[in-house]
């Protein structure tokens, strides 16, 4: 089945794009048929019999996609409030809450509340101080080691650019957090790991993170997981790719220009010419 | 040179001649605009990143900071001397007239109203840009009694004004604010 | 070449002590380029453009970017994120770097349908042979620098070809690497090398340039100009259609960064390198996949290494390989029908570099493999000896080749 929806993918494009569409299509092919994912394709007794699907549609994809602000800073919270105690997100810093809407004086409080190492006082010890808004957003751990050594040898992956680190990209995390179902008859599940329909393997570390009213959203909206696996998904969308309204908004535009230049370059072209004939 | 194409014996006329040019210099004016506009990423590329713009204004405690001691803070890269005068060196940067200063420049104006005791200065000479001695209690502190700059041997007073050596102007005060009597905003 | 009169004095008194108009004037205003090139004549100046945007997009990548193992992936991360515009210009040149491949690889198989290569061009095509092996070299050392996952272990899986070698293998590698592995002194030096490198290829497309000019473009009819009226001035008639292309191949590439950026990219090179885990699948970048499925096929370490190399050195002698005096594939029959066979081969080769190696890509790799050989060994020499061409025509412009006064008043 997969094979099939491959090649008719490679027919519909031209011919030099095609090569590499082939491995896009592979790719995308681990992401959604979790029978490759495992490695090697052969089923075992692990593969789930019956998938749980996610079809998702996010509001920023789409040649006019923007992310949902609302939605994405009670994704932060989600994750501040639960992802956080493991994962870190190196490449995000508070002021970047500004994105999302959030006024200068409430990022201040949201970085008073952390806090993050300073730099040797005069008697060189490093002791830790309040994080401003250019502070990153600090991490769990303070090494890999350290958080190895916490969670049972498996470190738990940074997630800036989880969303874009996978083959499955926004749908990603989602399926992930909403993975958890009982292991099929005969799969063995190891002591302290879970079964996890979305991973590959089927095997994950993690324990089931969310569950209904993990957090309290500020904006009264009613945490259930749904409604958490969605936000946390569209903050962490919104962390790996942080440029991408403009992105999309400029590339609009230029591609406009673009066609109209181009428009006015034929005619020019065809008036340069009509002088051979 | 061959001159086939170029001697353009036009059996179009007159019809198409003006539409013709204004199709060229349509072409020509839209395509110049997307070229220069091509060009601004890449020049603003160069300009101060976001990272960089944040770490733009500090915000700096002032409570642990007793009579006559001196601190450096670092500002965008720069060392910023913060030192609270005594009432002694408040009284000598304001005896001085101003006939005998290289830069004259009041001292009041270089402190807040009523923040006289609080000198706040970019701490890097005018001169050649070295950064001056006078912030540790064992430093010289120069003839005058505020910073020495050993590099060429500038003398700034207690009002970090240039008083003798090559450095042809005061130590420059910085943008800032006081957020409370015990904190101000640099930058 | 004809001295012009240039009107503006500053033109003039530079000119007559460093003749760079009169030289800018011969070659595009003189310059008689056939008249009957069609689109596919687009894509050599378009290379060109495209090496000036990788050009100047990358050196201000280089201006923060950072070459060190610990920072590199880091200084990646901070141009995308906070660097005015740096998401812009990475993109321009992750992307470009496949464009730049895709119009080069269509230039190529124009040469190939049209018979660029033959007499007297065979310098000007091999030229073009070495601007595609450092082109490669370039991308290959370009894709390692943000030190994610692939770039890595695409990294160690390149340089460990070279320990194919015997007995020297292993010395060369360790000196590739600076190391006992790909790490930091590694990662400056392929830094290094990539700056360098497209400042290389510039030197050589200037040879390309030069043996292009000596003989004049080819033609789709493959046929000397024969006469004035076959000809018509560069300027300004294909620099207009150049710029009408260069239009069309814009317009596309910024969709493309605007809505699929990371489409020809590879998740896994937002993770950053893991010295100690293998990513599940490895896969180079598209467009070195026929010649990765190349080396796959051959079941030997160092035969699937030669036949690698081969697969490209092969393309070196290609103008002695083709006997046949024809070069436009318009007027040979049986080769037309081999040129579309080759390019499905180039394609399905590229499709099993994709695969993983198992059945029945292997196999089919090993076909398309030994049909690619036989292309430049077997077949090309066959056709020189063997096949009939269709009459050619007499001139570009149609007519006698010397009734050039006619042809040049049908012209006007």
């Amino acid at each position: 089945m997969g094979t099939q929806s491959r090649f008719q993918h490679l027919l519909a494009v031209p011919a030099l794009v095609a090569k590499r569409t082939v491995q896009a299509g592979a790719a995308l092919l681990i992401g959604t048929s979790i029978a490759l994912a495992a490695g090697g394709g052969e089923p075992t007794v692990c593969t789930p019999k019956d998938v749980p699907h996610n079809d998702r549609h996010w509001g920023f994809q789409g040649v006019f996609g923007h992310y949902d602000k609302k939605a994405a800073f009670r994704g932060f919270e989600v994750f501040r409030g639960t992802c956080a105690a493991c994962h870190s997100l190196k490449y995000f810093t508070f002021r970047n809450l500004a994105d999302l809407d959030v006024p200068e004086d409430a990022i201040k409080g949201i970085a008073a509340e952390y806090e993050v190492m300073a730099e040797p006082n005069d008697d060189g010890e490093v002791l830790p101080r309040t994080a401003i808004p250019s502070d990153y957003f600090p991490s769990p751990f303070a090494n890999e080691k350290a958080a190895a050594s916490v969670n049972g040898g498996a470190v738990p992956p940074d997630l800036s650019l989880m969303v874009k680190a996978r083959a499955s990209f926004e749908n990603h995390v989602p399926n992930i957090l909403d993975g958890y179902m009982d292991a099929p008859e005969g799969c063995e599940v190891p002591e302290g790991k879970y079964y996890n329909a979305h991973y590959p393997g089927y095997i994950i570390s993690m324990a089931p993170p969310l569950a209904d009213d993990a957090i309290e959203y500020k904006d009264g909206t009613k945490a259930t997981k749904e409604q958490m696996i969605k936000d946390v998904s569209e903050f962490l969308a919104y962390v790996a790719e942080p440029k991408l309204e403009e992105r999309k908004s400029m590339g609009f535009k230029i591609v406009i220009f673009l066609l109209i230049l181009t428009v006015l370059l034929y005619l020019t072209k065809k008036q340069v010419w009509r002088k051979l004939h | 040179m061959p001159d086939t194409a170029h001697e353009t014996n036009d059996s179009h006329g007159d019809v198409d001649e003006g539409r013709r040019d204004f199709l060229y210099m349509a072409t020509g004016a839209m395509g110049a605009v997307g070229a220069a506009a091509a060009v601004w990423p890449f020049i603003d590329s160069m300009n101060p990143a976001a990272d960089t713009l944040a770490l733009s204004s500090i915000e700096v405690s002032l409570a642990p900071i007793e009579e006559g001691q001196s601190v450096t803070f670092k500002w965008r890269g720069k060392p910023v001397f913060v030192r609270r005068r005594t009432a002694a060196e408040i009284a000598e940067a304001r005896a001085v007239p101003m006939d005998d200063l290289i830069d004259p420049e009041a001292d009041d104006e270089r402190v807040k109203d009523g923040k006289d005791e609080w000198l706040v200065l970019v701490g890097v000479c005018t001169h050649l840009g070295c950064i001056p001695l006078g912030q540790k209690a064992g430093d010289a502190k120069g003839e005058y009694g505020g910073w020495f700059c050993p590099c060429h041997g500038s003398h700034y007073d207690t009002s970090g004004r240039i008083r003798k050596g090559p450095a042809p102007l005061n130590l420059p005060v910085p943008p800032y604010e006081f957020l409370s009597d015990t904190q101000i905003k640099i930058g | 070449m004809s001295n012009p009169e240039f009107s503006n004095p500053i033109v003039k008194w530079v000119d007559y002590r460093l003749p760079i108009f009169s030289m800018m004037h011969h070659e595009l205003h003189e310059y008689p380029t056939p008249k009957n090139l069609n689109y596919w004549w687009n894509f050599g100046s378009l290379a060109g453009i495209v090496l000036g945007i990788m050009i100047v997009s990358g050196i201000v990548l280089a201006m923060n970017y950072t070459a060190h193992i610990d920072y590199a992936f880091d200084s990646v991360e901070r141009i995308m994120r906070d660097v005015n515009f740096g998401w812009l210009i990475r993109y321009i040149h992750m992307n470009g770097a496949s464009f730049f491949f895709i119009v080069v690889y269509i230039h190529m198989f124009r040469g190939l349908y049209y018979g660029s290569y033959k007499a007297p061009r065979e310098i000007l095509w091999i030229l073009g042979v070495v601007i595609m092996l450092l082109m490669m070299a370039t991308a290959f050392m370009g894709y390692v620098l943000p030190w994610g996952q692939m770039s890595f272990w695409g990294a160690t899986v390149i340089t460990n070809l070279f320990s194919a070698l015997p007995i020297i293998g292993e010395y060369i590698v360790t000196w590739l690497w600076g190391g006992f592995g790909v790490d930091n002194p590694t990662l400056n030096r392929f830094f290094s090398l990539h700056y360098l490198l497209p400042f290389a290829i510039a030197g050589v497309v200037i040879l390309h340039l030069a043996a292009l000019h000596q003989h004049g473009s080819n033609n789709p009819l493959g046929i000397d100009i024969k006469k004035k009226g076959d000809t018509i001035p560069f300027h300004p008639y294909y620099t207009i259609k150049d710029l009408f292309g260069l239009g069309v191949f814009l317009t596309i590439f910024v969709a493309v960064i605007a809505y699929a950026p990371n489409y020809m990219g590879h998740p896994d090179n937002y993770i950053p390198a893991n010295p100690l885990v293998t990513p599940s699948h490895i896969v180079p970048e598209w467009y070195f996949l026929p010649f990765y499925a190349i080396l796959r096929a051959v079941p030997d370490k160092l035969f699937g290494v030669l036949a690698m190399f081969a697969a490209i050195a092969v393309l070196f002698v290609l103008p002695w390989l083709d006997r046949s005096p024809i070069r436009s594939a318009k007027f040979r029959p049986v080769y037309f029908i081999f040129f579309w066979v080759f390019l499905a081969d180039c394609i399905l080769l590229g499709y099993c570099g994709a695969m993983p190696a198992e059945p029945p890509w292997v196999l089919i790799s090993q076909l398309a493999t030994a049909y690619y050989f036989a292309h430049f060994l077997v077949i090309l020499p066959i056709l020189g000896l063997y096949e009939r061409p269709v009459d050619l025509p007499l001139s570009i412009s149609g007519g006698s080749p010397d009734d050039d006064a006619p042809a040049a008043q049908a012209a006007e």
